[in-house]
């Protein structure tokens, strides 16, 4: 069975936007967020300093969280566009 | 054995296998408590931890060893997404972060949780840019990569250099961690401690390649772990943090805070200097409100995430899953690994930092006397090999916080003597610090023997090896490599967190450009990857050595250890600019991209190639 060009380039595009989104998100907690550490810390959370609590652990959470949704949702795109490996 | 040769069900089995090996490695722990109450000395314990979990590490090695390709270099392909994260977390989290990096966020603060957040959210540009592409198109090494989609033995043999040059830096801090511990808990000199903890490393992953390295890894991730985790919980709850202290220890952080005005750390400064120590004088939860603490934050995050996405060791891991989509879960399950030891080294530090501190627990020693701080068991055992030093500046003998002196790399180590933890603790966190630092430097030797062996004999030198000359060829490399490492690793020369944080720097210098685009910019040619490889690497070396030898100023704070952001500058640059410049690739290269970015069908190179 050969895959047509237009599926490849539909599976590509899709997969192109969502790298851009978890790029994106990643940016957001890997830059943004902890550039204003000072000023967030005068916020507290769970008892926590803001900024420090970020970067102790909120955006760990978050990335493994967006690991794991990343991963259901190119999963999703691959068997859409009929890339997905055979089981 | 019979489990090795009956491969299927090998595989199958693998949880109960690990699972029956943790239950042993608890049981152990708990007659190890009981000979402590009968008697037994706290040296025994320390010698029986690390020698009865090398012992495993070498008889897993054995079992697994192999003679066939596939096996050596990818193990076999087989490794499923959620035993590969384990493998990955050990083979990712080194001395560095299971002895260093708590103890850097305890002196340091705020500006060292970089380390913290930049060593886990590589993992997303690993997941999204990388893995599965490269898990598609088939490689055993990283310049494998490099060499096939641009073509010529020049661009891998560029690849080549990047590798050997990141991943040796790495593993001589690995052998050194490893000499440390091995020296410590079995009482010989470090120059010996070296050389032992060598043995064990190459017991591990001489024989059976990659598929002994796994095996290992992941018994060695179970170890760590552990190791990590109890002492922190076990502290917390003495301290009345509760016992998942990573959540509640919000108001051990609020608590620093205060007690840190009240002993001016910040406005009291050391009255003199002491070689490779600091004084406890930096504010613990305090970014700092300038710009440039931000810049530097910043910058330093960026080095070790596209560090991170650049280095050989790890990429290559990902080439053991049984497909694509695994490799990709796999990344998943290796960031959440890592995150259950990483989210905890800032509780540990700020716990630990407390127990110093805090005038209503017994084991603080800033306001207590001199004369009493210098009679503790843990001062006069770390004092004595010269981790931490009192100097009573004012001759009031009353120990202040700029006149108490460590280094950072101890408060893991010193940790459960400091709470005052039953040595068994102690013994179980040299085991788990010699667990990662082996697991990392496993991976990094192989890395390196192996990108020698295949990339530079194999597939320059002499295409028409046999498999069992290819094998030998590896193994021998593998002892040279690890030999010339301990070698550097006993005349110490940097402290380990320096050397490490060098290696993210040398590798997204020279290859994070040219793997990312590899991928994501078909345009993208050889005399482009060659002139990004060398600019980034040459720009990144020579700002590393102007800055670190004092023969010019840093520019905009980029100190020595985030000289990645100068090579990397340099290496796009260069790539854009020499690929625009010349012809695109042909359509044979541009097809074969096409081909790995869809996971449907087979791998680009053949499974043996």
């Amino acid at each position: 069975m050969s895959i047509s060009a237009s599926d490849k380039e539909r599976h590509w595009a899709r997969t192109r936007s969502l790298m851009i989104v978890h790029l994106v998100i990643w940016f957001i907690f890997s830059f943004v967020v902890h550039w204003f550490a000072y000023n967030l810390n005068q916020f507290s959370f769970i008892h926590f300093p803001l900024g420090f609590y970020m970067a102790a652990q909120g955006s760990l959470i978050v990335f493994v969280v967006q690991l794991f949704v990343f991963v259901w949702q190119q999963d999703r795109i691959d068997r859409e566009c009929g890339m997905a490996e055979e089981e | 054995m019979s489990m090795f040769t009956m491969r299927g069900s090998f595989i199958d089995n693998l949880p109960k296998i690990y699972g029956l090996y943790t239950g042993g490695f608890i049981v152990f722990i708990g007659l190890m408590a009981v000979l402590e109450q009968l008697g037994l000395s706290a040296d025994t314990i320390g010698i029986l931890f690390v020698a009865f979990t090398i012992v495993i590490y070498a008889v897993i090695g054995w079992l697994s060893r192999t003679m066939q390709v596939d096996a050596y270099y990818v193990a076999g392909r087989q490794v499923p997404a959620v035993f590969n994260g384990m493998a990955t977390a050990a083979d990712w989290m080194s001395g560095a972060s299971f002895v260093a990096m708590a103890g850097g966020i305890y002196m340091g603060g705020h500006a060292y949780l970089a380390f913290v957040v930049g060593w886990t959210g590589g993992y997303v540009l690993v997941a999204v840019l990388m893995a599965p592409y490269l898990r598609k198109f088939g490689c055993y090494t990283v310049p494998d990569f490099i060499g096939t989609r641009y073509g010529g033995n020049f661009a891998r043999f560029c690849a080549v250099v990047v590798l050997v040059v990141a991943s040796f830096t790495y593993v001589t801090a690995q052998i050194n961690a490893t000499g440390t511990i091995a020296s410590r808990a079995l009482a010989v000199p470090f120059e010996v401690g070296v050389w032992f903890g060598l043995l064990g490393i190459v017991l591990c992953s001489m024989l059976g390649g990659m598929r002994a390295v796994t095996w290992t890894q992941v018994a060695q991730y179970i170890v760590l772990i552990i190791a990590y985790l109890v002492p922190v919980i076990w502290m917390s709850n003495k301290q009345g943090f509760g016992f998942i202290p990573q959540f509640e220890y919000g108001s051990a952080v609020a608590r620093l805070s205060e007690l840190e005005v009240l002993q001016k750390v910040g406005e009291l400064k050391p009255a003199q200097a002491v070689a490779g120590m600091s004084a406890l004088t930096v504010p613990f939860a305090n970014p700092g409100d300038s710009t440039l603490s931000a810049w530097r934050f910043a910058t330093l995050v960026a080095c070790m995430m596209l560090g991170t996405a650049s280095l050989p060791h790890i990429l290559m891991r990902y080439f053991t899953t049984p497909s694509v989509r695994a490799a990709r879960q796999s990344v998943a399950w290796s960031l959440f690994f890592i995150f259950l030891l990483y989210f905890t080294a800032p509780a540990l530090a700020t716990l630990s930092k407390l127990q110093v501190l805090d005038p209503t627990l017994a084991t603080s020693i800033i306001g207590k006397s001199i004369a009493d701080v210098n009679a503790l068991e843990w001062i006069q055992k770390w004092g004595n090999v010269g981790y931490l030093k009192i100097i009573d500046s004012n001759g009031d003998g009353i120990l202040q916080v700029n006149e108490f002196f460590m280094r950072g790399d101890i408060v893991v180590l010193a940790t459960p003597e400091i709470a005052g933890l039953p040595y068994v603790i102690s013994g179980l966190v040299a085991a788990g610090g010699m667990a990662a630092a082996m697991s990392t430097a496993d991976g990094l030797l192989l890395a390196i023997a192996n990108a020698l062996s295949h990339d530079l004999y194999y597939k320059m030198i002499d295409p028409k090896a046999e498999t069992a000359r290819r094998l030998i060829v590896a193994r021998v490399l593998l002892l040279v490599i690890g030999v010339a490492g301990a070698a550097v690793a006993s005349l110490r020369l940097t402290g380990i967190l320096g050397a490490v944080a060098w290696a993210f720097d040398f590798a997204c210098s020279g290859l994070f450009f040219p793997l990312v685009l590899g991928v994501w910019w078909k345009r993208a040619n050889r005399p482009g990857a060659i002139a990004g490889m060398i600019a980034g690497f040459v720009a990144g070396s020579w700002y590393l050595y102007m800055v670190y030898n004092g023969l010019m100023a840093p520019w905009l704070g980029i100190d020595h250890i985030r000289f990645g952001i100068i090579g990397m500058a340099a290496s796009l640059i260069a790539m854009v600019v020499v690929t625009l410049a010349t012809k695109e690739p042909d359509a044979e290269t541009q097809a074969m991209v096409d081909e790995i970015r869809i996971p449907k069908g087979d791998t680009y190179l053949s499974s043996t190639h």
